[in-house]
């Protein structure tokens, strides 16, 4: 097949089957000099931000959301056209009809829909409830499945943060999809496997597959008219840099309006762009600055997304995030890099439009990227603390050079994969309750198998860990389960139409787990291991705190004795999930990665023998608890990177915030030397790390007074949040995190 | 052999080119007046390690080195314990990991020679401009360090030296001007650094329950700093 909008394009079997990665790799043009060929900000650029400024000032005013419109369902054609500045604008398309205005989308579960409408003073409109009252949703069957068991497990928190009330998210379209082949043939290829399904025989999965292919047409036909709305045809392949982003833009746009997930995230599309731009370049009718521009154009529609959401949610997920995750940089199967001018221009928008913590800018680090984006990287970090990265040399010969980054730290194959997201369960808490023999202690409810509470003045390690394997082959058959039970429903009730259109229709899935509290439970069997730690036990005889004497070895400080308990840990849990069956065989996936849930679950969370008290915040992620690391900040990722990314193929998330002075005295030596931990760090085989330069007073200033720090950004656990966004208690915790400093 | 060790800074960025593992050794036998670590005098106190064992903990961090970085062993006074600092030095080199020594330069005996030829820099920490104020706020002579400054250029170290400065005491052009004379004078030296004197310390030496002798001294601004680090 060939297109006239495809000329000057190399030729490749991407022109004979969707193949997004050969157009790439056949097309683009590595870059290895630095960012002095960058543009600043334009006029235009600039007043269009200021706008966007205000609006996000009056956003912060009104309590966190600006407005809601509490009579449109929120799909792909319910809302008319919304501009901030219409002649300004380059790049259009948003949410709903106006710039930060929410809408309701009760396809996962009305109840929380409802529940966010009052949070913020709203009512959902009638009509949407007498719609309702006859259309069940995810949040519907998902509770008509749920056993007493996973209720139990749900109301005591030893699972939480489920996906059962609203979408689950972490899938990626291949948005790229639609500037490259234009929706006609995108749809006439749906049509042909659709056709081909026919021919099967029509079991459970056939005729599951049918129909899901039906919708999948459906919506993409949605997506043609709704970009019709906005004055645009895109049925045929973009023809130039703006087309192109402006059609990916509308597909991500048609994604994020359908759905509500947790993690909506973008993918891999800078490098992408690159070629229509460096095409529109040698043609003549495009400048650095217009290429500028049109990044910046993009990037601010991707700041203005918002879903709506309850406090509760907050509560797990801080800051009203969106991880729209854009993976940049890697490594190609060739040894080139990805590269481009147009991964500079990305990471200019923050400083053309100023910090944020979105769109989830992500480096997929490799020790063979040129040095020049290296060190731009490192600058971007030291100046602005938005990024994170992630270790592209573990990832790519997994996923090939063609991945991309859902929400946080979930590597798939972009268009090839996806994700069913699965929250995390509570390590430190199913400690306890192994101990109390199947009693936890914090909720009161019994859960599990029933067994006498240990017994003894001192824990013996050999038993309590007999005791914990137990209780995590209990737990890792009910997650499953409980899982299967979410994600059966979430493919009934509230299927992604948009997004698995843009994926190959057989797609490989991840079925993705999680812990909280690794460090804590790590340190807590050291203690119980390498210290003396009696029992503490209340008037019914559970045991509800304990006493620990001597000393122990810390994770965080390189030190072999606790640190491969962390890592036995996590493949024990994987280890005991991957025996359970899952929902259309999913592939079992782990991650350690808490977002700010790390506050809620301490928070539920009765003393640990590790010294922690009842309710204390754990540490977030896959961080050694702050204030336990004694040999410095190298020592804690080192111990961090023992780790396995074979146990823990859905992430290991470090977040990691050292002082200005520590990393350098001047500018360029800190660039330079985080470039040198962050080489170190991959090299060691760890997978991800968020990175703040900045000192702690700079957040008790903002804590204390707000207003004068208005966009103060801040990586915490796999993203990045305005930190004014977080609440007084995730505000807390974040200061109390260790600042890497020497003295 | 063994060493005693006071403490050890994985990520030290401070002392020497690129990223350094810091060694902090047990032990010195000067009493400066600004010592900022008064916890490391003792020579009994300290945690005993064997050479192989630090040796082989500085090795965990060899792909954070990068081109520059490598092992800084600071103190106390590391040529108090010169000869197994020479044998870990030697491990070091073995390992291809790049040695730097933090030192007062007060010592000199063929220990220390023998440490020297495996160190491939060294940070000289020239207290002060003359004996006075050495003997005064040191307790010792100033010879002897410019006699080791003069061994380490016969020896053709590469050689960076430091000086805190201390307001009302060194805080003078006059003294900088001295400071670039030495450093004129040896052809090893490559650079000079001033370092602000800090006070963090003072909990230290509560805890120790000791006086700071230097209390009553403030920490230089950033202003003076920068007009006599561009003396130089």
């Amino acid at each position: 097949m060939t297109h006239t909008n495809w000329d000057g394009f190399k030729v490749g079997v991407w022109q004979d089957s969707i193949d997004v990665r050969d157009f790439i790799q056949t097309n683009y043009r590595e870059y290895v000099g630095d960012d002095s060929f960058l543009a600043k900000a334009t006029q235009r650029t600039t007043d269009l931000m200021n706008q966007v400024q205000d609006l996000f000032r009056q956003e912060r005013e009104k309590g966190g959301v600006l407005d809601i419109d509490t009579k449109t369902v929120s799909s792909l054609v319910t809302f008319a056209p919304g501009y901030i500045d219409k002649d300004k604008e380059i790049i259009v398309g948003m949410q709903t009809d106006s710039p930060l205005k929410r809408s309701v989308n009760p396809f996962g579960g009305i109840r929380m829909v409802r529940q966010a409408c009052e949070a913020y003073g709203y009512k959902l409109d009638e009509s949407v409830e007498n719609v309702f009252k006859y259309r069940t949703t995810h949040n519907d069957g998902v509770f008509r499945a749920y056993t007493d068991e996973m209720r139990a497990a749900r109301k005591s928190h030893v699972i939480t943060g489920l996906p059962d009330a609203y979408g689950r998210g972490r899938i990626i379209g291949d948005y790229r999809r639609v500037a490259l082949y234009g929706l006609d043939h995108l749809i006439a290829c749906k049509k042909a496997d659709k056709k081909a399904v026919s021919q099967r025989d029509f079991s459970v999965e056939s005729t599951r597959l049918s129909e899901e292919l039906f919708q999948q047409i459906r919506f993409l036909e949605y997506l043609k008219e709704m970009a019709a709305m906005y004055g645009y045809d895109i049925s045929e392949p973009a023809k130039d840099a703006r087309e192109a982003i402006q059609w990916t833009y509308f597909a991500y746009l048609g994604a994020i309006k359908e759905q509500n997930g947790a993690a909506m995230s973008l993918g891999r599309v800078s490098t992408f762009f690159d070629i229509y731009i460096e095409r529109d370049i040698e043609r003549g009718i495009l400048t650095e600055e217009g290429a500028q521009e049109l990044m910046d154009d993009f990037v601010i529609k991707l700041r203005i997304a918002r879903h709506l959401r309850t406090p509760e949610y907050n509560d797990l997920f801080g800051g009203d995030p969106m991880w729209i995750t854009e993976a940049v940089g890697g490594m190609g199967e060739d040894r080139r890099s990805l590269v481009t001018k147009n991964s500079f221009r990305l990471l200019n928008t923050l400083y053309t439009l100023g910090s944020s913590p979105e769109p989830n800018i992500t480096i997929l680090w490799s020790t063979s990227l040129p040095d020049a984006f290296k060190k731009f990287c490192a600058k971007v970090s030291v100046d602005t603390d938005s990024i994170q990265y992630e270790n592209d040399d573990v990832m790519r010969p997994i996923y090939g050079d063609d991945y991309a980054i859902a929400c946080c730290v979930s590597a798939m194959k972009i268009g090839k994969q996806m994700q069913f997201f699965g929250a995390r369960c509570n390590l430190p808490k199913l400690m306890l309750i192994a101990l109390n023999g199947g009693y936890d202690i914090s909720s009161g409810i019994h859960i599990g198998p029933q067994n006498p509470v240990l017994d003894g003045d001192k824990l013996d390690y050999d038993q309590v860990k007999e005791r914990f394997e137990q209780y995590n082959s209990w737990l890792m058959r009910l997650y499953v389960n409980t899982m299967n039970v979410i994600h059966y429903m979430h493919d009934k009730y509230a299927y992604e139409k948009t997004q698995m259109a843009l994926h190959d229709t057989e797609v490989e899935r991840f079925m993705a787990f999680g812990v909280a509290g690794l460090s804590v439970v790590t340190d807590s069997l050291s203690a119980i291991k390498y210290a003396n730690v009696r029992p503490i036990k209340n008037a019914e005889g559970y045991i509800e705190s304990f006493e620990t004497t001597g000393s122990f070895p810390m994770f965080g400080n390189d030190d072999d004795r606790v640190d491969l308990i962390a890592k036995d840990v996590t493949h024990k849990v994987i280890t005991e999930l991957r025996k359970n069956p899952t929902y259309r065989n999913a592939i079992h996936t782990l991650s350690v990665l808490t977002i700010t849930s790390n506050v809620m679950y301490g928070k539920h969370t009765a003393a640990t023998p590790d010294g922690r008290k009842a309710g204390e915040p754990f540490a977030p992620g896959a961080n050694p608890m702050h204030n336990r690391e004694e040999n410095g900040a190298l020592a804690s990722l080192n111990s961090v990177a023992k780790i396995s990314y074979d146990d823990c193929r859905d992430g290991i998330s470090n977040t990691f915030s050292i002082t200005p002075n520590t990393l350098g005295t001047t500018d360029d030596e800190r660039c330079v030397n985080l470039v040198s931990i962050l080489d170190g760090y991959f090299a060691k085989k760890a997978h991800h790390i968020n990175v703040n330069v900045m000192n702690r007073e700079t957040l008790i200033k903002a804590y204390e007074n707000p207003e004068a720090y208005p966009n103060l950004t801040i990586r915490v656990s796999g993203y990045a949040v305005n930190f004014n966004k977080l609440s007084r208690q995730q505000q807390r915790e974040v200061i109390s995190r260790t600042f890497h400093q020497s003295l | 052999m063994m060493l005693k060790v006071h403490s050890i800074q994985s990520l030290g960025t401070l002392d020497g080119p690129g990223i350094r593992f810091v060694v902090f050794l047990q032990g010195c036998h000067l009493r400066c007046k600004c010592c900022h670590n008064p916890d490391t005098w003792d020579m009994g106190a300290g945690k005993e390690m064997t050479t192989a064992e630090l040796a082989e903990r500085v090795a965990r961090y060899r792909e954070y080195f990068g081109r520059d970085g490598g092992i800084t062993v600071s103190g106390g006074e590391p040529l108090l314990q010169a000869e197994a600092v020479a044998q870990l030095f030697e491990l070091c080199h073995q390992g291809g990991i790049n040695t730097c020594l933090d030192t007062s330069g007060s010592i000199m005996n063929s220990r220390v020679k023998k440490l020297l030829s495996v160190t491939d820099r060294v940070l000289l920490d020239i207290k002060y401009t003359n004996d006075q104020e050495y003997v005064e706020n040191v307790g010792c002579h100033m010879k002897p360090v410019l006699d080791f400054l003069q061994v380490l250029e016969d020896m053709d170290v590469p050689t960076t030296l430091r000086q805190v400065i201390i307001p009302s005491i060194n805080d003078s052009a006059q003294n900088v001007h001295c400071l670039r004379e030495i450093r004129d004078a040896h052809r090893n030296v490559d650079s000079v650094e001033l370092l602000a004197f800090r006070k963090l310390c003072q909990t230290k030496y509560q805890s120790m329950n000791m006086p700071f002798p230097f209390a009553h001294i403030p920490e230089p601004t950033q202003d003076i700093m920068d007009k006599l680090t561009a003396l130089l």
